[in-house]
């Protein structure tokens, strides 16, 4: 029988707000263990949370660019579980009332486009961080993430293949970058997924037993785990076994999944509506100046660069599926009007050396400014394409300007036809057998002529004039 | 000055620091020697920090004498020990807090730094305010200075006993249902409930959050508002305290209270109600209608369900806010355990007494899956409808007047196997907290046994003043407040 899985996502996102949610302390990464604490974050007697508006704006962000509705009243609840690392014995969360419900975004999948729908998006903290000792059965406690914002966004079960998953993470985590609002590192934990997968006969509509998957901090282990848990289910239901509703983690040395507890064990998180905190009031107002601050989003974007610039879809997509790619894209275009050619770079050559030198579009050596010029250079036959390479390459590792690098290793491209011709007389003369073959039909060899004028030249030679000349020389 | 320092009120000791008469630590040298004399029949302070008193003695001196003065500056308190003190310990009366030392105030104790006030010590009641009778007390009973075999009330107790019995000037309490009025009664003093957010909570040792609210024991009315106008207001760290004008409470005394409606709701004078505490409540109210008060019937139909709604709310929130007494960070830690799972169930075992298991086990109940909708929910339900009855009351008159209590205090030990009946003995007090209005309690008379008795005003919300103007004017014609234990 064929099956089909049916997989929903909830994605925590840490918000880039500079203090925490319920107190003043700093977000910021990497401090040395418990210094952005504070009484308030660490759970001591008697504190209260006083709420961050920031997080309730950069919320209000999101729900808006996933289309959804915003709740004009929403409230904190109270999760209550134990563990070391949750100074109060709960998570203030949002439960009954979240910010924002009953959104979507659109995803493309190999070529077709879908909908997912998304079910809330709520505010809620983070917890600290397990420090385990490796030498003695030890644990410590770091609070300094205690408090730090999230929003968790929970997906309805509409993707149904392991690529859909990663799509609609790269796509949730791109709209993330683009309203700043997060950094979308998820080996720091800045981004994290969780994932809800079951499997159901394929024209099915009724849902099947699911699992929870855990831990996985990268789109390729996301695509890995829903991978293999879709083996495993399927064996399962193929051989008339029953698949157990449990959570999961991901274990990335064994490449498998691994049961972490049961529905039995389940917790039982009594939810209730926080007494500490009013309900968050949102008015339209607030609402409608958020909506007027958001920046255009990648879809729009996308579909932006595919009518101004021409471009194809598929050009479009890769470069607006990062921001600043994007707006280095529209930077060059200001200043060089060919938008297809500067697509064509941007794609091939300068995707390729910044992975190479493991930089990012922010820290690219080459400025949009100096990518225009570069090709202006070759519109106006000072260099030729393959030159132009060359340079790209010594651009992207010195920062210098194409001009400085084409005049100090003398690669101006040439163009003077007598001096071309003087040359191509010598190359014809030194390799008369090869006239002979090429004029008795063996056209192919003009590859053979060019490429030693080029060897000649050292690649300066203007390869549509040396063409050209050959062609006339060897008719006579 | 005939009267010894420690016997005086606020109101009088105040203009006595102001004018030099008596210095800071004249005064609190007074609360300390009696405190030493006596404190150790009574059990009422749990820590006392005498050297740091007479510090902040010295300091108020100095204020004094540069006239940066407020009607507190010099005036030794006694703070709840629920009410966090920066390095001062703050155990709740608990073992699993037991060794823990703030490192921050609660707003409430900046605040009264702030005036001048000196923190005499923290004062005992029942572990985590959880209980009417201070018999809960991880450090031993408090006793009613009025007869020492006779519990004080609770869960303020060591408040209400210290004020009672002139160990402090005043002190500052919390009052979740009852906590404040309830022991204030039963040991012949005034306790004051101010309204729900009328008065910060951070800093306030979470109990039941809805309801916990910081308030006053004092010797008199006077004293309670001067004491109430020094913690009252706004506090941008506490989301739940309301941004409203706070009025000059001294402008409430000495007012006459001619042609003010005075409700009398019928559900609190029925049954079970003690015959000498129905009779003294009777002849507050005739004190009160000769000075030109108007009674007038109302009902609090869904009195019945106070009680039942009450235990259903105050310890789900109490099962989720003693949810970090977990021995990972702070306070009391079972040194024998092995995991995680030891750590948590022993700590806790050990470091809680048999009314706060209890209460955390019949709140986590409450909040269960398939339970939630049936307890907890329902109740937070009821009580939106026990707050209509109290509006609807209201809007017929400006307070309203009850029992405090349903008899005088018991004898210690007397209701110890029995929780119902320990509950029920808040029945009258309960009320307001889940309607968030404020309350006092004044002393109305003594019963055949010597024990006092209280009377109990209600008001609208964020109206203390009324309370105050109605219960200075019952003062001013009545002598119980003078009344004291004979030690």
């Amino acid at each position: 029988m064929e099956y089909e899985p049916v997989i929903g996502l909830e994605v925590h996102a840490q918000l880039l707000t500079q203090s925490k949610i319920f107190c003043g302390c700093s977000t910021s990464f990497g401090a040395p263990p418990n210094t952005h604490t504070c009484p308030v974050c660490l759970g001591m007697p008697g504190v209260l949370p006083v709420l961050n508006k920031q997080v309730v704006e950069f919320a209000i962000k999101m729900g808006l660019a996933t289309n959804c509705q915003i709740a004009p009243l929403s409230r904190f609840a109270r999760k209550n579980y134990f563990y070391p690392d949750l100074p109060k014995g709960y998570q203030i969360s949002q439960y009954e009332l979240p910010l924002a419900e009953h959104g979507f975004i659109n995803i493309e999948v190999n070529g077709t486009r879908q909908q997912v729908r998304i079910c809330r998006i709520h505010m809620e903290e983070d917890a600290g961080k397990l420090i385990h000792d490796e030498q003695r059965p030890v644990s410590y406690v770091d609070f300094n993430r205690t408090g730090v914002p999230l929003i968790e966004i929970v997906s309805e079960p509409d993707l149904h293949s392991p690529e859909a998953a990663v799509e609609y993470l790269r796509s949730l985590r791109n709209i993330l970058l683009y309203l700043e609002i997060c950094d979308g590192n998820m080996e720091e934990g800045s981004l994290r997924c969780d994932a809800n997968i079951s499997l159901r006969p394929m024209g099915s509509q009724e849902l099947g037993t699911r699992t929870e998957l855990k831990n996985m901090n990268s789109f390729r282990h996301l695509q890995r785990a829903l991978e293999y848990e879709i083996r495993r289910q399927r064996a399962l239901l193929i051989n008339g076994e029953a698949v157990i509703q449990e959570t999961r983690l991901w274990d990335e040395a064994q490449n498998q999944t691994l049961s972490m507890r049961g529905k039995e064990e389940a917790h039982d998180y009594r939810y209730f509506p926080d007494p500490d905190l009013v309900p968050v009031e949102i008015s339209p107002d607030w609402i409608e100046a958020v909506r007027q601050s958001l920046p255009e989003l990648p879809e729009a974007k996308k579909a932006r660069f595919m009518a101004d610039y021409g471009l194809p879809e598929y050009d479009a997509g890769v470069l607006t599926g990062d921001k600043a790619l994007a707006q280095y894209f529209e930077d060059c275009v200001q200043q060089f009007d060919r938008p297809k050619q500067i697509s064509n770079w941007i794609m091939s050559e300068l995707l390729r050396e910044l992975k190479k030198a493991e930089r990012g579009i922010e820290s690219c050596l080459v400025t949009p400014t100096a990518l225009a010029r570069l090709l202006s250079l070759i519109e106006q036959g000072t260099i030729s394409g393959k030159i132009a390479k060359a340079v790209f390459e010594e651009m992207i590792v010195s920062g210098k300007e194409a001009e400085a690098i084409v005049q100090a290793r003398g690669l101006v491209q040439i163009s003077d036809e007598a001096a071309l011709e003087t040359l191509a007389r010598e190359i014809l003369a030194a390799h008369a057998p090869e006239v002979a073959e090429y004029q008795g039909g063996k056209t192919k060899l003009m590859g053979f002529f060019v490429g030693q004028m080029m060897k000649k030249t050292k690649g300066q030679a203007n390869p549509k004039l040396v063409n050209q000349l050959f062609a006339r020389l060897l008719k006579k | 000055m005939s009267e010894p320092l420690y016997s005086l009120t606020i109101g009088q000791l105040s203009p006595l620091l102001h004018q030099g008469e008596v210095s800071p630590q004249e005064v609190t040298q007074a609360c300390l020697d009696r405190i030493a004399a006596l404190d150790g029949q009574l059990n009422s302070y749990l820590t006392v920090d005498a050297e740091s008193a007479l510090t902040q003695a010295r300091q108020a001196e100095t204020r004094l004498r540069s006239g940066e003065v407020t009607p507190l500056t010099g005036m030794p308190l006694a703070i709840k020990d629920v009410i966090v003190t920066q390095g001062l310990r703050t155990t709740c009366a608990s073992r699993i807090l037991s060794n823990f030392v703030p490192p921050y105030d609660a707003t409430v104790s900046a605040k009264l730094r702030g005036a001048g006030a000196i923190f005499l010590g923290k004062t005992n009641m029942d572990e985590f305010a959880m209980g009417s009778s201070n018999e809960n007390s991880s450090f031993g009973a408090a006793h009613n200075p009025w007869n020492r075999d006779y519990i004080p009330g609770g869960s303020s107790g060591g408040s209400a006993v210290a004020v009672a019995a002139d160990l402090c000037l005043g002190s500052v309490a919390s009052d979740t249902g009852g906590s404040i009025r309830q022991p204030a009664a039963h040991c012949g003093v005034v306790g004051f409930k101010p309204t729900y957010g009328r008065v910060s909570r951070f800093g306030l040792v979470a109990f039941g959050s809805s309801l916990d609210q910081i308030g006053t024991i004092t010797k008199d009315v006077t004293d309670c508002a001067l004491l109430l106008q020094a913690i009252a207001g706004y506090d941008p760290k506490d989301s739940t305290s309301v941004n409203l004008l706070v009025p000059d409470y001294a402008q409430s005394l000495n007012q006459e209270i001619w042609g003010l409606k005075i409700g009398i709701p019928q559900e609190y004078y029925g049954a079970g109600l003690d015959a000498e505490v129905a009779a003294a409540v009777q002849q507050a109210l005739d004190t009160l209608t000769s000075l030109g008060a108007e009674l007038v019937e109302v009902s609090l139909p869904h009195t019945d369900y106070v009680v039942a709604t009450y235990y259903l709310i105050a310890p789900a929130e109490a099962s989720s806010n003693l949810a970090r007494y977990d021995g990972v960070k702070y306070g009391y830690r079972d040194p024998e355990a092995k995991n995680l799972l030891e750590l948590y169930n022993q700590t806790r075992s050990q470091g809680f007494g048999a009314e706060v298991r209890r209460r955390i086990m019949l709140g986590t109940y409450a909040l269960s899956a398939g339970y939630y909708e049936a307890y907890y929910q329902k109740a937070s339900q009821v009580r939106t409808l026990i707050r209509r009855d109290f509006e609807a009351a209201l809007a017929r008159c400006a307070v309203l007047a009850t029992p405090v209590t349903p008899t005088p205090a018991f004898r210690i030990g007397e209701k110890v196997d029995d929780p119902l009946a320990m509950y029920m003995s808040d029945i009258f007090t309960l009320s307001a907290n889940l309607a968030g209005i404020p309350g006092i309690s004044v002393p109305c008379g003594l019963s055949s046994q010597g024990l006092p008795i209280g009377l109990q005003l209600l008001g609208r919300h964020f109206d203390e003043a009324t309370l105050i103007q109605v219960a200075h004017a019952f003062e001013r014609h009545t002598d119980f407040h003078r009344a004291k234990p004979r030690l």
